[in-house]
């Protein structure tokens, strides 16, 4: 099933008597990878909440259409910036997590996170505890275990930023290449990890924030370091988020 | 290595019961209590071996009233803090009568359940499952409501309903404030049962103890006191071993406790 395109109307998020945004309106195009930059506090965590509908304590409201009318539960999957796995579940049934908490897990459900194991690498570590893996070996099974939802669209909030910056790197590479060909909208403050990974870059910013495109570099993803564009544009992007506070 | 270091973990209890047993043997030697107030060692250890015929009987059945108790205040506890947790409308009328049934002192509840129950085991069970049921009830209850705000996302994004959620992600994430919750059950168990015995009743240690004491047998009394403390011991590593069985992944944190 091709992944649906995503329509954000009427997005209003209000802290206390604080409105962070009001009215916001965003698109996601089919099959794209879009970066939400900001500074802590504008609200983009909040947002990405907001569209996969999770619980969140301030008022809010939110319009969510897909691109072919269907309703995105059922095929969405989430990733968060702490990895979520659960201690009293093997490595190998964390990647499957979703099967063992519906009920329904089968032997093919197995195969099929064990070769997602091998994809991210760890496949020697399916049967320990996940107690016993550094942080990003954790974060890898927390990308294995967003794979196997099958999901057309991805929603993660700062997935690599608790991982030091080699791991990082690498987890760019490994999630560009392993998610493609699904719609993703991605939370970051890393302007770096927008520049390598992102078809669209979206910053939230001023009070109340609005979404200001911003044209992603060209070249394939993950774009290399060492692409003169990317160093350039990062320091533009640093430039105008940070005037953002002055706004 | 590692089986010495589980040797010396074995030893040092035994050898601190050693020490133990030689200060009551000083300080009866250097005092002089008489031997009706405080009894020797040899003495209480003599009366186990002669009187084991009686104190094995009445050994059994406090063992049943305990392990009774345990069990069915466990399910009770665990049934209340699933409920308390899955029912919001349970939550508002039962939580503040949980709370307020701690404020009666158990003691004065044992006369009312002999008189109702009569003298047989049932009270005995009933005040021992009153003992361990709030200790597990609100550790329970505790643990099924702090489960992390993250486990609970994915729980959604996978589409669980309420019924899912409680048994597979919150009851687990609970295990360890519940294991904390057990091991106070564990140790509270006896007390319920001996408290029950000692109101009324025609057999258990509780029952022999007071018999022995009014007989002035009071090495007797401490050798049906020594089996108490044993059964609570046992009692205690038996639920630690189980419950460290329930958790493999903690196995060393729980150790450690332990």
């Amino acid at each position: 099933m091709p992944p649906p395109g995503l329509f954000v109307r009427q997005a209003s998020l209000t802290f206390g008597d604080r409105p962070l945004f009001h009215e916001l309106q965003a698109r996601f195009d089919a099959g794209s990878w879009t970066c939400l930059l900001g500074r802590s506090g504008s609200g983009k965590s909040s947002l990405l909440r907001m569209i996969a509908s999770l619980k969140l304590p301030d008022n809010h409201h939110l319009d969510l259409e897909t691109s072919d009318g269907a309703p995105l539960m059922g095929r969405l999957a989430w990733m968060a910036q702490q990895d979520l796995l659960v201690p009293w579940q093997r490595v190998i049934s964390n990647v499957m997590l979703s099967a063992h908490w519906q009920g329904n897990a089968t032997p093919r459900d197995r195969q099929r996170a064990e070769q997602l194991l091998a994809q991210v690498g760890l496949a020697d570590k399916a049967n320990q505890w996940t107690g016993e893996l550094s942080g990003g070996q954790r974060q890898r099974v927390a990308l294995a275990r967003t794979l196997f939802a099958n999901a057309s669209v991805v929603l993660m909030d700062e997935p690599f930023s608790a991982v030091d910056a080699i791991t990082r790197l690498e987890l760019h590479e490994l999630a560009s290449q392993l998610l493609s060909e699904r719609t993703v909208i991605m939370v970051t403050h890393d302007p770096l990890e927008a520049l390598r990974l992102a078809d669209r870059i979206l910053v939230l910013q001023g009070e109340p924030a609005r979404l200001v495109p911003i044209p992603a570099p060209g070249g394939s993803r993950p774009r290399p370091l060492d692409n003169s564009e990317l160093q350039q544009r990062q320091a533009e992007l640093v430039t105008q988020l940070r005037e953002t506070t002055h706004a | 290595m590692r089986s010495r270091a589980a040797l010396g973990r074995a030893l040092r209890p035994l050898l601190a019961l050693v020490v133990l047993v030689a200060i009551w043997q000083l300080t009866l030697s250097l005092t002089g209590v008489p031997r009706y107030i405080l009894p020797s060692p040899m003495a209480v250890g003599q009366a186990l071996i002669e009187q084991r015929g009686l104190l094995a009987h009445h050994a059994g059945i406090t063992a049943i009233e305990i392990v009774a108790g345990l069990i069915g205040g466990i399910l009770l506890g665990l049934t209340t803090a699933l409920a308390l947790a899955r029912f919001r409308a349970l939550r508002r009328t039962l939580l503040p009568l949980l709370l307020i049934s701690q404020a009666i002192p158990l003691f004065a509840l044992a006369p009312i359940l002999m008189l109702w129950l009569g003298y047989g085991l049932g009270p005995k069970i009933l005040m021992a499952m009153v003992i361990i049921y709030f200790p597990v009830a609100s550790t329970g209850y505790d643990g099924l409501r702090q489960t992390p705000q993250g486990w609970l996302d994915l729980a959604q994004t996978f589409g669980l309903s309420r019924r899912q959620r409680l048994l597979k992600v919150q009851l687990p994430a609970a295990l360890p404030s519940l294991a904390s919750g057990l091991r106070m059950a564990a140790s509270a168990a006896p007390i319920g049962a001996v408290i029950g015995e000692w109101v009324g009743s025609s057999q258990g240690l509780g029952y022999l103890m007071l018999n022995a004491n009014a007989r002035l047998q009071i090495d007797l009394m401490f050798a049906a006191l020594v089996v108490l403390v044993a059964f609570a011991v046992l009692l205690y590593f038996g639920v630690d071993a189980a419950l460290r069985l329930a958790m493999p992944w903690q196995r060393d944190r729980v150790a450690d406790h332990g």
